[in-house]
């Protein structure tokens, strides 16, 4: 059966279940639903700290086949899910599901738990490294399942992800169980990702190495979730945090692309008093953080809010009062990990609260702006963050199809080739995002305006901005790269990729 | 005509094409080529290296490519400096 982007998928996935067809970005469903949750602990009263992880297993009462939680603050920094699975490998355990938020190059362990049989399912929002290439080639028992980070808080919310035991990294601790990310030798900022899964998971383990006397002030998450407390020497290296590019560009051709999105910013009448703005940490991305923040300056602009991963640069752009308050979902650099520790206008939020469609209001939905990357966008402007032009997973949505959905304004910045490869498509490898919420992409060489925003379009070109229609711009790309030849159709399903709100938008196959 | 010596051109850099060629003891143009983009344009690069050869008047001549998603002109421009290296006295 067809989706709404037009993907061919079967009703039903060995390994995944029965497929809910995406039907578009804001199809109303059934009324959404809080899953019922049965509070389950074994009367420990004050002190939940326990010796081991061995003990934290059994207490909790872990099994063959259940679904252990891990969140990815610590990012490539992690070493909470590997001391996890290795204990949980070491004591026999097989058939594991793990739901981690995101997963990393610092994860490699996993393939080899894979191989093993200790895990035979993933869900993530997001995978890099060893592990996905590892899931491409078919190292998974069943279908890796890609959530957004929106969908991952809905999922868990729902019941449609129900986890048995949520393994937390907890940077700060108290003896109860009260956890902050803002302290301690592993401080990564507060805890977003962890949210839904502290709230809804049978049993909470709070893995920390700095256990502090009791009471852990400020609390993020408090002592009334969470089952156990296990101290260990180290959660992970916090340089590990630091997400890829947090430095502007220098590259003339990526400084180009984010000067004409900042013209697009500007002549898209959004950018007034009480703008608000949300911006990847890739080098364009940030670059044109960097214009805005000028282009605010010079009109005297205080801002909304700005939000999403945060780093230093938009610190700076708070405390130069250009936003009024920052949302912070997690911490990409050091920066904003300290930031986060003294200035209360820098606010953290659940997962949840920035991006779950099912909820009363979430951030994204707030969001005047929001600049995107891609890996492939095609001609229906639906786009690619998930695989490579060969089919290999490489990422995956985060908080691109969420905030894509939820700004007034996205725009996709990208260059119109990447190494020979022309980044518009007649089809693109994996769908991430559905192309009716995306507003516009920008390129070195000009700008494509979604059809159904006319007004945009009008907009850009009565003030003098480059707009040409996305054949152009694939044109313009071919004409130097020529046309690239289309991978042969896949056949086995290794990963099924749900929109936010749990449909199939697409499937990824085996290479 | 042959090459008389082994010679190359290029690098490894991103966008480049870096390009060795020698005598062959085999007849024709032989090739060997590495592309990160050989999916998208392996058959594409191939026929571009031959027909730079091809134009260049070399009969028998041994290659290894290796692509790392240069562009047609800078392939034609690899090729035809590593060739005309080699038919240097």
């Amino acid at each position: 059966m067809l989706n709404a982007v037009r993907r061919e998928l079967p009703e039903y996935i060995e390994g995944y279940g029965q497929v809910k067809t995406f039907q578009g970005a804001n199809v109303e469903q059934d009324k959404p639903v809080r899953r019922q949750v049965v509070i389950d602990k074994d009367s420990v009263d004050g002190n939940k700290v326990l010796s081991s992880l061995q003990e934290a297993m059994a207490r909790c009462g872990l099994t063959d086949g259940m679904t252990i939680s891990f969140h990815h603050h610590l990012r490539n920094g992690d070493h909470v899910l590997n001391m996890v699975l290795e204990e949980a490998a070491r004591l026999g355990f097989k058939n594991l599901k793990i739901a981690a938020s995101s997963i990393f190059p610092v994860h490699a362990p996993l393939v080899r738990h894979m191989e093993n049989g200790v895990v035979t399912g993933l869900c993530t929002n997001y995978i890099s490294g060893p592990v996905a290439e590892a899931v491409t080639h078919g190292l998974l028992h069943t279908p890796l399942v890609m959530h957004t980070h929106g969908g991952r808080a809905r999922a868990i919310e729902a019941g449609d992800l129900s986890v048995d035991v949520a393994f937390l990294a907890a940077p700060s601790c108290d003896a109860c169980g009260n956890i902050n990310g803002v302290n301690g030798p592993a401080a990564c900022g507060f805890l977003g990702y962890a949210i839904a899964d502290a709230h809804y998971a049978r049993r909470v383990v709070a893995i920390t190495d700095n256990l502090v006397e009791y009471p852990n002030c400020p609390v993020e998450i408090s002592q009334e979730y969470v089952d156990y407390v296990v101290p260990v020497a180290s959660l992970g290296d916090v340089q590990g945090i630091i997400s890829g590019t947090t430095m502007i560009t220098r590259d003339p051709v990526g400084l180009r692309i984010a000067q004409f999105a900042a013209e697009v910013i500007a002549a898209s009448g959004l950018l007034k008093e009480n703008f608000s703005f949300q911006t990847g940490a890739g080098g364009i991305s940030l670059a044109v953080a960097a214009y805005v923040r000028e282009m605010m300056k010079k009109q005297k602009i205080t801002g909304s809010f700005a939000s999403g991963g945060i780093t230093g640069y938009l610190v700076e752009m708070l405390e130069e009062g250009l936003f009024r308050a920052v949302f912070d979902v997690q911490c990409f650099d050091l920066l904003a990990v300290e930031s986060q520790r003294r200035n209360r206008r820098h606010q953290g939020i659940s997962a949840s609260f920035y991006a779950n469609p099912h909820n009363k209001g979430a951030v994204v939905n707030n969001l005047d702006v929001m600049i995107l990357g891609a890996t492939e966008i095609d001609k229906d402007f639906n786009v690619n963050v998930t695989t490579d032009s060969n089919g290999v997973l490489i990422g995956g949505s985060g908080g691109h199809s969420d905030t894509a959905a939820g700004a007034k304004l996205s725009i996709v910045v990208t260059k119109l080739t990447k190494v020979r490869l022309p980044i518009i498509r007649d089809a693109v490898t994996t769908i991430t995002t559905p192309g009716e919420t995306v507003d516009a992409v920008v390129t070195e060489r000009g700008i494509a305006v979604n059809p159904r925003r006319g007004d945009l379009r009008q907009r850009l070109e009565q003030a003098g901005l480059l707009v040409m229609t996305i054949d152009e711009l694939q044109e313009i790309a071919q004409a130097m790269t020529g046309k690239p030849d289309s991978l042969p159709p896949g056949r086995d399903i290794v990963a099924v990729v749900e929109y936010r709100d749990g449909t199939v938008i697409d499937v990824v196959y085996k290479v | 005509m042959d090459i008389k010596h082994p010679a190359k051109a290029g690098s490894l850099e991103s966008n480049d094409i870096y390009v060795m060629v020698e005598p062959s003891s085999e007849e024709g143009i032989v090739l060997e080529l590495d592309s990160i983009v050989m999916r998208q344009f392996g058959r594409h690069i191939e026929a571009a290296i031959k027909e730079t050869v091809t134009k260049l008047g070399i009969d028998n001549i041994r290659i290894v490519a290796k692509d790392r998603g240069a562009l047609d002109f800078t392939i034609k421009a690899r090729v035809e400096t590593a060739v005309k290296r080699a038919l240097e006295e």
